[in-house]
This record gives structure tokens, sequence and C-alpha cells, in this order.
């Protein structure tokens, strides 16, 4: 019976997944770019090995300039469900305790010292800013030898942040062209952001940075909105269960104001 | 045993014995129940517009009960409200559940008494006997309005933050005695700490005790002249041999299992928002709202929440601040003269014709679009569609004298009708 069923499923999905597969063929990537402003993170936050990829991204690649103020680390683990002992050994910042909150080791004056404004607290981006805007931040860095911080970014230009995910992802140009407007009266020419070409390749392939972003968005979704997963699950046993209660409460109504005309 | 008690008409349970009696004979709870429920009767013909009475009730209700939970653990202060609804959110057990309640549920209250109101426009229910019923409700709509505003600062977000300074602000145009009315308000030359201290205590205490007791009044007052109804016809002046109106039903229990399924229903389309999509969008909840209050930055745009954005895109219509804020007090202020304006000779718009129904139909689109105008920016085409929009709104109710009284009205029967 399994069997059949799988059987069943393949024939089904073969011509699906044939059909997923077929633009991607035909079609050459190059030739139309998504524009940067529409990419979506695409994460899932039930995804529960997504999140422990990203908790480690985080505190590997983010921890040291931002915190996570409001989150502890052992509701972390217990959410991700990350043992104990992996906890401790390999996420906990030194001088921490499980229970405590995500703290950034860089002295807060210091910062703003260094960068021209403290790195905010990461608690609340994705619900302040969104996961897409996240994604979209993270993959939109590129050289510009003319800042201090030798790059800039799309989606948050002059930003402070250096492109810190440089080695994984490498360095990528942006390649402008000038765009002559007369709207307004006055002509003017803008720079209008074209595409990226790669200066030097990093250490992961662009689908692996790929993933390492959208893991690492997917975990601070989830520190957004820590009981959202719990939410959803229980959301549904509420709503099926008041759906039946307003059922019966129509049937209850039929059989009273039957005699009503 | 005290028999006088038990003599008195309608206190049947006194005279039983057991506990139930001996309450009975110290306090008229069963009377009570029997005479605003049982003996209590409502027309028979009642539509899906009323429901949201009952339903107005509930999220009253829900609101005081979940605010409860929500101020057990809230800590009030610039330094600290930030804080803790983010460690009510993540730190107490179903933390997020009160707060999703809560914030999901003012909206909710703010849909069902916008359907409440706009159920009385379609039959005329403000309309003589029901001028203060009517009145009533629409200090209850104020004060709501209030305590929705209050409870918006309380969390010390950035759009709080600005919400706050640009609705106090309104208050420096009050002529004369403005800026200094503005600080009395704030206790400080900004919106801050001192704000926020005392925002929570009218939000907490004063505003709630203010619509209990408006609340009070108004079903006193609806139990007094019984209710209306989908034909506008007064149920009273037809009645049997022992005094019931034929076209009545004891409100229990025919309306209180009718008004199950609408609870039911409804219910479950809030459970729906606030598991699935508690920020609705950004209409429930502002992703500014996710930054903390924060002088030096302004959200872009600045927007009241949705309940309130007709008002505030009337506001901006007007190029003068204060001649905007006299037009926007006008736009809510309006509602209250609907008894006095409207002179038709016929409650319910099944009856009226086709220029109160048009004057009605223009109504309903302009406070629409005037909602959604409001959420965008100040900047055209919003700024003179609001323009366009505000003019039927307010002939609405200004015009109401002239076309109510040459509205080709039908004949009203003599008896409820039934329309699904």
């Amino acid at each position: 019976m399994a069997k059949f069923a799988a059987l069943v499923l393949m024939l089904l999905s073969a011509p699906l997944a044939q059909a997923a597969a077929e633009p991607a063929a035909t079609e050459p990537k190059a030739s139309a770019p998504v524009p940067w402003e529409t990419w979506r993170a695409g994460n899932a936050v039930a995804d529960t090995a997504s999140l422990q990829r990203g908790a480690r991204n985080f505190m590997s690649y983010c921890n040291g300039c931002h915190s996570l103020k409001y989150m502890r680390y052992q509701r972390m683990a217990d959410d991700m469900q990350i043992p104990t002992a992996v906890l401790s050994a390999n996420l906990v910042a030194p001088g921490s305790t499980n229970l405590d909150y995500i703290e950034t080791s860089m002295p807060a004056a210091d910062a703003a010292i260094w960068f021209g404004k403290t790195p905010p607290d990461l608690s609340l981006i994705a619900r302040s800013r969104s996961a897409d805007y996240i994604y979209r931040f993270l993959k939109t860095f590129y050289s510009d030898p003319n800042r201090s911080t030798r790059s800039d970014n799309l989606a948050y230009p002059t930003t402070a942040m250096p492109a810190v995910l440089s080695d994984l992802e490498g360095v990528k140009a942006a390649v402008f062209r000038e765009v002559k407007s007369t709207a307004g009266g006055a002509a003017t020419t803008e720079k209008v952001f074209d595409h990226f070409e790669t200066i030097s390749p990093g250490n992961l392939a662009p689908d692996q940075f790929d993933g390492f972003v959208r893991d690492t968005v997917n975990f601070l979704d989830y520190v957004g909105d820590p009981a959202q997963v719990e939410r959803r699950s229980m959301g549904l046993w509420v709503v099926l269960f008041l759906l039946l209660l307003s059922a019966f409460a129509w049937m209850l109504k039929k059989e009273y104001w039957k005699d009503v005309h | 045993m005290a028999p006088e008690a038990a003599s008195k008409p309608g206190n049947r349970a006194a005279a039983r014995g057991g506990l139930w009696s001996w309450i009975n004979q110290r306090l008229p709870v069963e009377a009570f129940l029997r005479a605003s429920a049982v003996d209590y009767y409502a027309p028979k013909n009642f539509n899906f517009w009323y429901f949201f009475g009952s339903l107005a009730l509930l999220a009253l209700v829900m609101q005081l009960l979940t605010g409860i939970f929500l101020t057990m653990f809230y800590k009030v202060g610039a330094a600290t409200s930030f804080d803790s609804v983010e460690f009510i959110m993540r730190e107490v057990p179903y933390g997020w559940l009160m707060r999703y309640l809560h914030s999901t549920g003012a909206s909710a209250f703010f849909l069902v008494v916008y359907l409440h109101m706009y159920r009385a426009m379609l039959y005329g229910s403000y309309k003589a006997p029901r001028e203060l019923l009517w009145l009533f409700g629409m200090i209850i709509y104020l004060a709501l309005m209030a305590e929705a505003f209050l409870g918006y600062v309380l969390p010390w977000g950035n759009m709080s933050f600005w919400a706050a300074t640009v609705i106090v602000n309104l208050f420096g145009t009050v002529p004369g005695i403005g800026p200094g009315l503005v600080e009395w308000i704030r206790g400080d030359y900004g919106i801050a700490d001192a704000t926020l201290n005392r925002f929570f205590s009218l939000h907490v205490a004063a505003v709630p005790l203010v619509l209990l007791l408006l609340v009070a009044l108004h079903l006193v007052a609806l139990h007094e002249v019984g209710s209306n109804n989908p034909d506008g016809i007064e149920i009273n002046a037809k009645k049997d041999a022992r005094g019931r109106p034929l076209d009545g039903i004891p409100f229990h229990p025919y309306y209180t299992v009718k008004d199950m399924v609408g609870v039911g229903v409804f219910l479950t389309l809030l459970a729906i928002v606030v598991f699935f999509v508690p920020t609705f969008g950004d209409l429930f909840m502002e992703k500014a709202n996710f930054e903390p209050a924060n002088p030096l930055s302004t959200p872009d745009p600045i927007s009241p929440s949705w309940y309130f954005t007709p008002y505030y895109a009337i506001l901006r219509a007007v190029p003068d601040q204060r001649i905007g804020a006299l037009l926007m007090l006008l736009a809510v202020v309006s509602f209250f003269f609907l008894p006095w304006l409207d002179r038709s000779p016929v409650k319910s718009m099944r009856y009226r014709g086709w220029i109160s129904k048009t004057f009605l139909g223009l109504f309903t689109i302009s406070f629409l679009v005037l909602m959604y105008l409001g959420m965008e920016p100040a900047q055209e085409p919003y700024v003179t569609m609001a323009r366009i929009f505000a003019v039927p709104y307010f002939a609405y109710f200004w015009l109401m004298p002239f076309y109510s009284r040459i509205d080709p009205v039908k004949p009203v029967p003599e008896r409820v009708t039934f329309h699904g």
C-alpha cells in the first residue's frame, strides 16, 4: 500500500518537477535578472535545521558587533532543539552563561567611535524592517574604495557597516548606468544600478552563500518573534475548535428559532 | 424568610427556598435578569447587522481582561516600557497571546463599533425616541478613540512617540491657550516620561471607568425604548391581549442563542488574525513601532491606526492647521447631530427614496476612500483626493435637513418583514 502511494505520488509530482525545471533550462538566467528591490528572503521559521545554521552564522559573523538583548541563549536552544552541551561549547560567548541574554562583547562607546554609530541591537530587526529587507541588505554590498569601510550597500546606501561577509561571498563591484531625466524642468543625470560584477570570488559558491544568508535571515526572523512557530501550530487547533463551536451554536439557534415566523 | 420580598411581583425565586432564594430575598438578581432578558422583547426581524452590539460588548470585556493581564507585567516609563513589552512577548508564558489579543482586539473593537454605528445609520436607529441612546453611543465612540490613542502610546515604540506628538500638538491650535494647553497635557516640553505615565493612568483607569459607565447608560436607554429593527417599525405599537408585542420575541433565549453564533464567527475571525497575521500587514501593528521611541528619527510617513485615518485625511487636506483640526473635529462631531438633521418621516433605508440612498452610499464610499488616503503620505494626488472625498462626507450630514425632507419615501408596512 505504501509502495503504491509512493508510486502515485511520484507519478503526480514528475510533471510538476519537470514544469518547474523547464523555464530554468530554456531561459538563460543573465538575460533578465530579478531587480534586487524585489528579492524575497523566502525563509521558513519552522525549518529548525535552518535556524540552527542561522544561529551558528550569527554567533560567528554578527555577534562580534550586534547583540540580541531580548533573547536568552537557553530559550534559543530550547526552541531550536540544540543540546545544552552543544550550546555551551559552541554558541555561548565566553563570560556568558546559558541563561544570559545574547549580548555583544564590543563596548558600545568604542563602537560609536570606530563606526560612527553603535551597531544596532538586532532582536527586532526582522520586525522593524522585514526579513526581505535584511536579505536584500546582506546581498547588495559592493566595493567602493572611496568610503572608509571600502564598501557600500544598495538596500541601505552609506551604511556604516562594512562588508563583513566578503570572505564568504567574494568582492563585487556595482555597475551603474546613467539615466538622463528631464522631469521637473531641469535636465539631470541619475545613476541607476544595473548589475554586479565579481572582482574576486569568495570561499562559498554563489548558491552556498545565498543559503548562508537565508539561514541567517531566518534566524533573525525567529528572534524577532520567538513564539511564532508555537503560535501558528496552536492557532490551527484554536480556529478548528471555534469553527466547531460556531457550528453547534448555529444548530442550537436553528432549533430555538424553529417556531419564529 | 422575608415575606415582603417574596411577595414582590416578579421575584418568583425568592418564594422557592434554598440559596438562590436567600440571595434573591436580599438582591433581585433573578427579577433583574427576567426583566432585562426574558421579559424584554426584541423585534423578531433582526438581520446580520444586529450582531455588532453584543460583539462590541464582548470586545470591551476582552480588552479589559487582556489589559489586566498586560498591566501585571508592563512597566510604565520611558526607560522601561519598550523593554517590558518585549518581556511580555518573549518571557511571560502566553504573554504574546495576551498582547496580540489586546492589539488585535482594539482593531476588532473599532470594526464592530463602526458596523454597529452604520447599522443605526441604515435603519434610522438614532431617530426619536432613541436620540439619547445614540448620543450615549457616540460618547462611547469618543471615549473609545481616546482609549485607543492612549493605549497606542504605551509600548513606547517610535510610531507611539510620533503619533502622540502629532495628536497632542493638535491641541496647540486652540486659540489663545493652545501652547500652554499642549504643555499641560504632555507635562513636559515634548512627549516624554511624564506624558507616558499619565497616559498609562488614563488608559487603565480613567477612560475604562468612563466607558463602563457609558455602556451601562447605553444599555439602560436601550431597554427603556427597545430596539429598532430593519423595517424601522415600533413593535410596541401592535401588542397581543397579554401586552406582548406581536412582532417581538423574548431576548432570552432567542437572541442569546443567536448572538452565540455571532460570537463564534467573530472569535474565529479574531483567532485567525491573532494566531496567523497579528500585524495584519502593517495595519494592526506598524513596523516602525518595533523600534524604540526616538525623538531624532521620524517615521515616514507618520500615520495613525486605520480606524483614525478617515479623520486624519481630512486634517491633512487643509493647508491651515487650525481649520484642518476644526474640520476633523466636525467630521467626528457631525454624527452627534444626526437625530436632528434627519427630517425624514421614515426611519429605515428600506423605505427611503433614491436621494437618501444616494447620499448614504456616497458617504460610505468617501469614508472608505478617506480611510485609505489617510494611510498614504501627505502628497499629491492623495491630498486633492481627500479634498474631493471630504465633500460627500460632510454633505451626507449637513445637507440632510434638506434632502431627507424632499426624499420620495415609500409606504412603511404595518408589521415587520423578513428579508433574511
